[in-house]
């Protein structure tokens, strides 16, 4: 029985991480190719099967008027907007989903949860209903094409999230520890910041994750809301499709454009792994 | 100087409220509030620290309205029955916290702690988690937070509820002890419990507190020997006070159909029909006693407790040992009626064992 649940558990992980891994090793191999290592047949193992160039990779930082791609630009404004975004939608999240917590709020029929729900109801309703309205909405305040008009958007996409995974945690946090912050002299900013804030860093991370990749991957609203002067990277990928890229800079991209997501993966694995902190509160 | 509270009230729910209560709270000594699970305890002792602000009422400490200061400038200190502390903190730094906030100088919180430490005898755990300490561990950690801070008001809110039994009786052997020695002259301690048996060993001011109202404020032996009516006699017994309905004959006590004689005592009551009360251990076995069937027999530490019928009669009674009893066992008991109650038709007390007849 042992025996067998051990050697049937590593068949499983091992199945399961050929299946994940593959496409990325496909991907890093075929980066490294040019015409004729794609072209004249399969070819996997580099210098091998095949002779690994950087020209790939170099085709991504040329400007276009020397036949590159140039996804430099995309990619840091990616960097910028995401990182943004999710650190104001954090930092609002947190102080309202502390209040929606805490205090009570109530006006005529509408209640804490009531404002709890229309948050998440934001992402609730499908993203294209959306699009004529932020698109008008931009447009009258001159934001479209801009860096801070997407940044506005994408706070109003992510701290929804935020809002809903906090609530819950600070729900977790008793009450009592707030108080017990009052009477050993903090006042209510101070009880926040120095007592409950600490206690809440797991939901803080897995809010902040969430923000990060639902900020990095959205193609939709930044294909509408920008058209020349402002691009981010989701929608300067999906264009390489379509042109003359050849398979080697598409992949390269591809890496690139996942490499953010992966190391935030990792930060948090370590973090939480850590295990003091999921359990900090009984 | 004192703590004063008037008419305090404040409506939490429809069974949660405080009605009017009013107390006077000297400095240097010990008070124990209590009441059943929803008498309004720990309304109370929020609203004292601030915590909740009342309807009406007002509360003054040292000739300032209490009420006026934010709960962070009261200097007051508070222990939970949940054990509160702060997970993020070692056990150092959940104790120096408060002394922290204060901004005194790292010497003298390191002085200070220490000696909190030693107090709740948990030396050699300062480096410790809060996650690795037991239950009582914890509760002591909160203890220390509360007592370094010196603070003049200091509330425990059932602070050994969630304790096993063992631990307790040895907490609240060390709470005595910490009340005595530990505090200083100009702090008033505030302890809430549902035990009658922590009040009484406790040993000071008793409030009695029911359904948001004081019923009887006393020390804890009047408390005990001459409670007020039969709600007091309810709230401060464990197991309850046996009240049975009786008559008072020429020279007999007449409850269903049992007699028994008239202690001196009683010999003076007014009414003829009146409540008898008589406590669970002041019924003894005897086999010259009333024959009573075994309803239900529990064994509690090291005493047992029986409950009793006989036709329309129920009583329990507690015997000082452990006793093997089966359910419909016959058994004979009298009772000691020297230390009998009487209480009137209202429920008033009308005459008790310490203070003969009020009448």
């Amino acid at each position: 029985m042992g025996k067998l649940y051990t050697f049937l558990k590593y068949f499983f992980i091992t199945v399961w991480t050929v299946f994940v891994v593959a496409p990325f090793l496909w991907a890093l191999t075929t980066s490294f190719k040019d015409f004729n290592s794609v072209n004249g047949g399969v070819t996997y193992i580099p210098w091998v099967d095949f002779e690994p160039n950087l020209e790939g990779w170099r085709v991504l930082i040329k400007s276009p008027a020397q036949g590159g791609v140039d996804i430099v630009e995309p990619y840091f404004n990616s960097l910028f907007v995401t990182c943004t975004a999710s650190l104001v939608s954090i930092i609002l999240g947190t102080l309202s989903a502390y209040a929606l917590s805490r205090y009570t709020f109530k006006a005529g029929p509408i209640k804490n949860n009531d404002i709890t729900f229309f948050f998440i109801s934001q992402r609730i309703m499908p993203p294209i209903v959306l699009s004529i309205p932020f698109f008008l909405f931009l447009g009258a305040v001159n934001l479209l094409d801009s860096l801070f008009g997407l940044i506005v958007v994408y706070i109003v996409l992510l701290m929804p999230i935020a809002v809903w995974i906090m609530v819950d945690f600070f729900n977790k946090v008793p009450r009592e520890i707030d108080e017990t912050a009052l009477i050993d002299g903090c006042n209510p900013y101070q009880a926040f910041y120095k007592v409950v804030l600490p206690n809440s860093i797991p939901g803080l991370i897995v809010a902040g994750m969430f923000c990060i990749i639902f900020g990095w991957i959205d193609f939709f609203f930044a294909f509408i809301l920008t058209f020349t002067e402002v691009q981010l990277l989701p929608v300067k990928i999906v264009a390489l499709n379509s042109s003359i890229t050849p398979w080697w800079s598409l992949s390269a991209s591809a890496l690139v454009s996942v490499a953010p997501l992966i190391v935030v993966a990792f930060i948090v694995e370590r973090y939480l792994s850590k295990g003091n902190l999921s359990g900090a509160i009984k | 100087m004192n703590l004063v509270g008037e008419n305090l009230s404040y409506k939490l729910t429809e069974e949660l409220q405080l009605r009017k209560i009013s107390f006077n709270f000297e400095k240097g000594k010990l008070y124990t509030i209590l009441g059943r699970t929803l008498s309004g305890k720990t309304t109370l002792l929020k609203t004292i620290a601030g915590l909740l602000m009342p309807d009406s009422g007002s509360i003054r400490f040292e000739d300032k309205n209490f009420l006026e200061i934010p709960v962070w400038k009261r200097n007051i200190a508070m222990v939970y029955q949940q054990f509160i502390n702060y997970p993020h903190l070692n056990v150092f730094e959940n104790i120096a916290f408060p002394l922290k906030q204060r901004g005194l100088d790292p010497q003298k919180i390191n002085d200070e702690v220490f000696k909190s430490l030693k107090l709740v005898g948990l030396e050699g755990y300062e480096k410790r988690k809060i996650q690795e300490l037991s239950g009582g561990q914890q509760q002591r950690v909160s203890v220390a937070r509360s007592l370094v801070k010196n603070a003049k008001i200091l509330l425990l809110d059932e602070p050994l509820v969630n304790l096993d039994y063992k631990l307790r009786e040895q907490l609240r052997e060390e709470f005595k002890n910490i009340f005595v020695n530990g505090l200083s002259e100009e702090s008033i301690v505030i302890f809430s419990t549902t035990d009658p048996r922590e009040a009484m060993e406790l040993n000071g001011e008793v409030i009695v507190l029911d359904e948001g109202r004081v019923l009887q404020v006393g020390a804890a032996k009047e408390i005990f020997e001459n409670p007020k009516d039969l709600k007091v006699a309810a709230i401060s017994n464990d197991p309850p006070m046996n009240i049975l309905k009786a008559d008072l004959g020429s020279n007999k006590i007449k409850f269903e159909d049992i007699e028994i004689d008239i202690p001196d005592h009683l010999s003076k009551l007014k009414d003829k029909h009146f409540n008898f009360g008589i406590r669970a251990s002041d019924i003894e076995l005897n086999d010259n006693g009333f024959e009573f069937e075994v309803e239900l027999a529990e064994i509690s530490g090291s005493e047992t407790l029986l409950h009793l019928t006989r036709g329309n009669l129920k009583i329990i009674t507690s015997i000082e040992e452990v006793m093997d009893f089966k359910i419909h066992d016959k058994v004979k008991i009298n009772f000691k009626s020297n230390r009998a109650y009487a209480f009137d038709e209202v429920g008033n007390l009308a005459s008790s064992p310490f203070r003969g007849s009020n009448v």
